[in-house]
């Protein structure tokens, strides 16, 4: 066994954080992309621009700058704002942004525009057909897009979720920059302790890696699931 | 640019934050974004190209060993590789005696090695994907005239390949450009540094940051514009008539 000098439990915990950390932000991405690409394919302007401003803003500007600006920034935005309640109302609250909290929202902001994109072109590569078909049944809109457009869409979708979900996954690194002990950090912290970079660095590299292969076969099941019924064109 | 700092003064009277010398910070930064990025991206894509017709290459031994090399520099967090380039080097045994030292010591060369390589395993794929896209009637023909595979690339495949890589490309050089942020932790001056450290003197995040934003955002249009125009240049045989 490799002798990780006492860090090896820490390493795992951080190897945790780094997952619970990827799969949250995933969901909260899944969900805002959703949520945009329907803003950006809709008819009323009044919804369309802020989604397009969102997503040039999130794409022109790097990850841990946003990262730094949400998390620095609100736990003044939050200060100020409880402070002013405190001045009207004399209500004392105090809120403090837990840097998980924070890591996730960011993580969350900036690949709910990545996937917004991707979503925006699988949902106009849905069947135009389908879409008449169903509302020639008399669905609602919210039944139209649980039955057909989302599992339809989700079709041309996988393989830029997928490349999405490996940014993502790479991306947590960056929490370690703002407090949070996920494993690039301990690493990190362990490495200037001990001065063996390569005993520390590499495990933790190996681990993404094992993530990412991991992901590759959810990937296949996804990919099955939502081909079913679209074998015979190939 | 330090007499165009003293022509900005006056309208900077009553701004705490964006004094002329902090500006001078500012610009100070973005000469460092703009030279570690533009350096890693040239050294980069030099190492590509071959990488590229090696990745493409019909023994094994030698395909097989670019693809883990890309693999793992796309499988791990740019983070990571900039604590081994930056931290490896300067622990190993030895490092400090060694002729190199002054080379290790600066931060900048290590980042420029962290920067290079993964960039450099990116641009390989790109273009590998590009060399596998080629139509196979254009090797077919060179073929047939009796190209060597070293003029087919050189003559065929390459200028072909290269040109359709552009968008794919561009989309790299911001990636690169946005990911240079890192710079930052391993005591280099960038922009994001120099924008951290404002706001730590000043306890401003929002000014700081979005200040710098904008200025990551012009770069990046910037940027974008430039390869759309060469898209259009280069690529202007492909565009629908």
């Amino acid at each position: 066994m490799i002798d990780f000098q006492g860090y090896g439990p820490r390493l795992l915990e951080g190897a945790l954080l780094t997952l619970e950390l990827a799969v949250l932000s995933l969901l909260l991405a899944v969900v805002l992309g959703l949520v945009t690409a329907s803003a950006r394919l809709s008819r009323l302007a009044i919804l369309r621009l802020p989604a397009i401003i969102y997503t040039v803003i999130i794409r022109g500007v790097p990850d841990l700058v946003l990262m730094l600006l949400l998390f620095y920034g609100a736990q003044i935005g939050i200060n100020q704002l409880t402070d002013m309640i405190y001045d009207r109302w004399g209500w004392d609250i105090f809120i403090n942004v837990d840097p998980f909290v924070a890591g996730v929202i960011t993580i969350g902001l900036i690949f709910g525009a990545y996937m917004a994109e991707t979503f925006r072109g699988a949902f106009l590569a849905v069947d135009r057909g389908q879409v008449e078909a169903a509302e020639s049944f008399g669905m609602s809109n919210w039944l139209l897009f649980r039955r057909i457009r989302f599992p339809l869409m989700m079709r041309h979708a996988l393989p830029g979720l997928g490349n999405n979900w490996m940014v993502l996954l790479k991306t947590t690194a960056l929490v370690s920059i703002i407090g949070l002990s996920d494993m690039v950090r301990v690493a990190a912290e362990a490495t200037r302790a001990t001065h063996q970079t390569f005993l520390f660095m590499i495990p933790v590299a190996l681990g993404y890696l094992a993530i990412t292969s991991l992901s590759e076969i959810g990937m296949q099941w996804l990919k099955k699931r939502y081909n079913a019924g679209f074998e015979e064109e190939h | 640019m330090q007499e165009l700092l003293q022509s900005l003064a006056p309208w900077l009277n009553d701004n705490a934050i964006f004094t002329p010398s902090t500006l001078a910070q500012y610009w100070e930064g973005f000469v460092n974004t703009v030279q570690l990025v533009f350096i890693s991206l040239v050294l980069g894509l030099f190492l590509a190209v071959p990488l590229a017709i090696g990745r493409a290459s019909p023994i094994r031994a030698i395909s097989k060993s670019i693809w883990l090399f890309t693999w793992v520099f796309r499988g791990t967090p740019l983070l990571i590789q900039l604590y081994i380039a930056y931290y490896g080097l300067a622990f190993i045994p030895g490092a400090r005696e060694s002729i190199l030292w002054p080379l290790i010591k600066d931060p900048l060369y290590p980042a420029l090695l962290a920067f290079t390589l993964n960039t450099a395993a990116y641009t390989t794929e790109i273009f590998y994907g590009a060399i596998k896209a080629m139509p196979r009637g254009e090797l077919e023909a060179a073929r047939a005239y009796g190209m060597s595979p070293m003029m087919a690339y050189r003559r065929i495949i390459l200028p072909s390949a290269l040109r359709r890589a552009l968008p794919a490309y561009g989309n790299e050089v911001i990636f690169m450009l946005h990911a240079s942020a890192i710079a930052s932790v391993v005591t280099i001056a960038d922009l994001t540094g120099v924008a951290y450290n404002i706001y730590a003197r000043f306890y401003a995040p929002f000014s700081a940051f979005i200040f710098v934003a904008v200025c990551y955002m012009v770069l990046s249009f910037s940027i974008q514009g430039l390869f759309r125009l060469l898209e259009k240049r280069m690529l202007a045989h492909l565009q629908p008539r």
